[in-house]
């Protein structure tokens, strides 16, 4: 039996020889380290992601100023760290709620990368699931099937979207709880390597928070989106045309202006989604437009250029 | 078993370097997610060179981003088989490739007895070799025991 090696194995003895090296490193570490925030943010790219988040998202105030907020978290990390302050990971796991068509899960997924940027998760990628990737059909599927999902969003970011079904109160024996059990685990256990981020309506959220005492004390940020306003609408409508390449005319603009100001007034308005819905059909309207007159030659601006007439022909203006 | 002098199983990848800590197994589990590979991880009790499949400990692990999932599996089967071999295994999907790319040991036995020559003599003055596992004369449970 040779249970001990007859030679040495090559760097086994690393801990006696390097002791001398790492030295040098921790001096230049120092030498380098940041005094200021300016110097901070002269290394990262905080301020890019800040700007970057102010001129691509409309209105949400305060989700902006929560990340803002660990943006400033970060930085004073890092300037801690270099007076050898302990700077424990902040706990990131968030609560989005708002109405439909707020923005959620578009902040989400800009939540990954922002985070990614700032230096909080180290992919950066969002894995987005609703319940039914993460319960189970029968006993037992549960546990394997949520434990998947959270190993492909290590490093990045888990988005669990409608997050309230996970729990059914009118079923005792539902496998919705155990799916919580394991997330739970892993968001006290694993901060570092996995942010969680729930998503849904506010009110069912409360709901689901009141019976599950533990998620709700274990994510540090619930984040409300407001509803925007009409003139917020306008702005993301503007945005949004602008990214498929059309335009309105100014006739146009004041008729799509009046039509939010009369959808707004009617029931299930979902915020930005029903603005994107309004501009697909008002894209539509005027591709039959142009369409229907088959031999006339179109320049570019016909073609995208969104009139008056394509926003007038709405349902909404009917009533 | 004279001609391995460091004593220990040398099978896979890394395996005459001293063994790995966790951080530099991230790192390896980090290259290969980049290169687009699959980890999965086996374990068995019998390092026979010829015993090719080992045990699986959970599913393939498609998908993933980050190493830490690959962790958190292997120290699952790191503490439910303190005394086994267990591998680290990379399997590459590319069309006309489809085998494992990288594979390395993660956990070892406390005591690795080793190997013996066993000889058989047969028809004439004829002898055939093998090589046997010491461990292997122990009842599967009671493998490196001590």
């Amino acid at each position: 039996m040779v249970s001990s090696p007859l030679y040495t194995i090559p760097a086994s003895t690393r801990a006696a020889g390097a002791q001398g090296s790492p030295a040098p490193a921790t001096e230049a570490a120092q030498a380098a380290a940041p005094r200021t925030v300016a110097d901070v943010l002269r290394a990262s790219q905080v301020e890019a992601v800040m700007d970057e988040l102010d001129s691509d998202l409309v209105g949400l105030a305060p989700v902006k100023q929560r990340i803002r907020d660990i943006a400033a978290l970060l930085v004073i990390d890092k300037l801690r760290l270099a007076h050898g302050l302990q700077a424990a990971t902040p706990s990131l796991h968030m609560c989005f709620t708002g109405n439909p068509g707020t923005g959620k899960t578009t902040v989400a997924m800009r939540m990954a990368q922002i985070l990614h940027r700032l230096g909080y998760v180290r992919k950066g990628h969002l894995v987005a699931v609703t319940r039914d990737d993460l319960v189970g059909q029968y006993i037992g599927h549960t546990a394997p099937k949520t434990k998947e999902v959270l190993k492909k969003a290590m490093g990045g970011v888990l988005f669990i979207d409608e997050a309230y079904y996970l729990y059914r109160p009118e079923n005792e024996r539902d496998y919705g709880q155990e799916a919580i059990e394991i997330l739970l685990q892993v968001m006290e256990n694993q901060r570092d390597d996995l942010v969680v981020i729930l998503a849904g309506y506010k009110d069912r959220m409360d709901t689901f928070f009141q019976s599950n005492p533990g998620m709700s004390s274990r994510i540090a940020h619930h984040i409300d989106f407001p509803d925007y306003t009409q003139g917020e609408l306008m702005a993301i409508a503007g945005k949004m045309l602008s990214s498929m390449a059309y335009r309105f005319d100014p006739d146009a603009e004041r008729a799509f202006d009046e039509y939010l100001a009369r959808r707004l007034r009617q029931p299930h308005f979902a915020n930005a989604r029903s603005v994107r819905n309004a501009l697909d059909r008002a894209r539509l309207r005027q591709a039959s437009r142009l369409f229907a007159d088959r031999e006339r030659e179109l320049t570019a601006a016909e073609l995208t250029t969104i009139a008056e007439g394509d926003i007038r022909a709405s349902r909404v203006f009917g009533q | 078993m004279m001609t391995n002098p460091t004593g220990r199983v040398t099978q896979g990848q890394f395996s005459f370097l001293p063994d790995l800590t966790d951080a530099e197994i991230a790192m390896q589990v980090d290259y290969g997610l980049r290169k687009g590979y699959a980890w999965s991880v086996e374990y068995t009790d019998d390092p026979h060179p010829r015993n090719t499949y080992w045990e699986m400990h959970g599913m393939p692990m498609f998908d993933l981003a980050d190493a830490a999932g690959v962790l958190q599996e292997m120290n699952e089967c790191r503490k439910t088989f303190p005394q086994h071999y267990i591998r680290l295994m990379a399997f590459d999907s590319t069309r006309g490739v489809e085998s494992v790319a990288m594979s390395f040991i993660v956990n070892r036995p406390s005591v690795e007895p080793g190997f013996g020559l066993v000889r058989q003599e047969i028809g004439g003055r004829m002898m055939r070799y093998t090589v046997h596992s010491y461990a292997t004369d122990r009842p599967e449970t009671e493998r490196y025991t001590g």
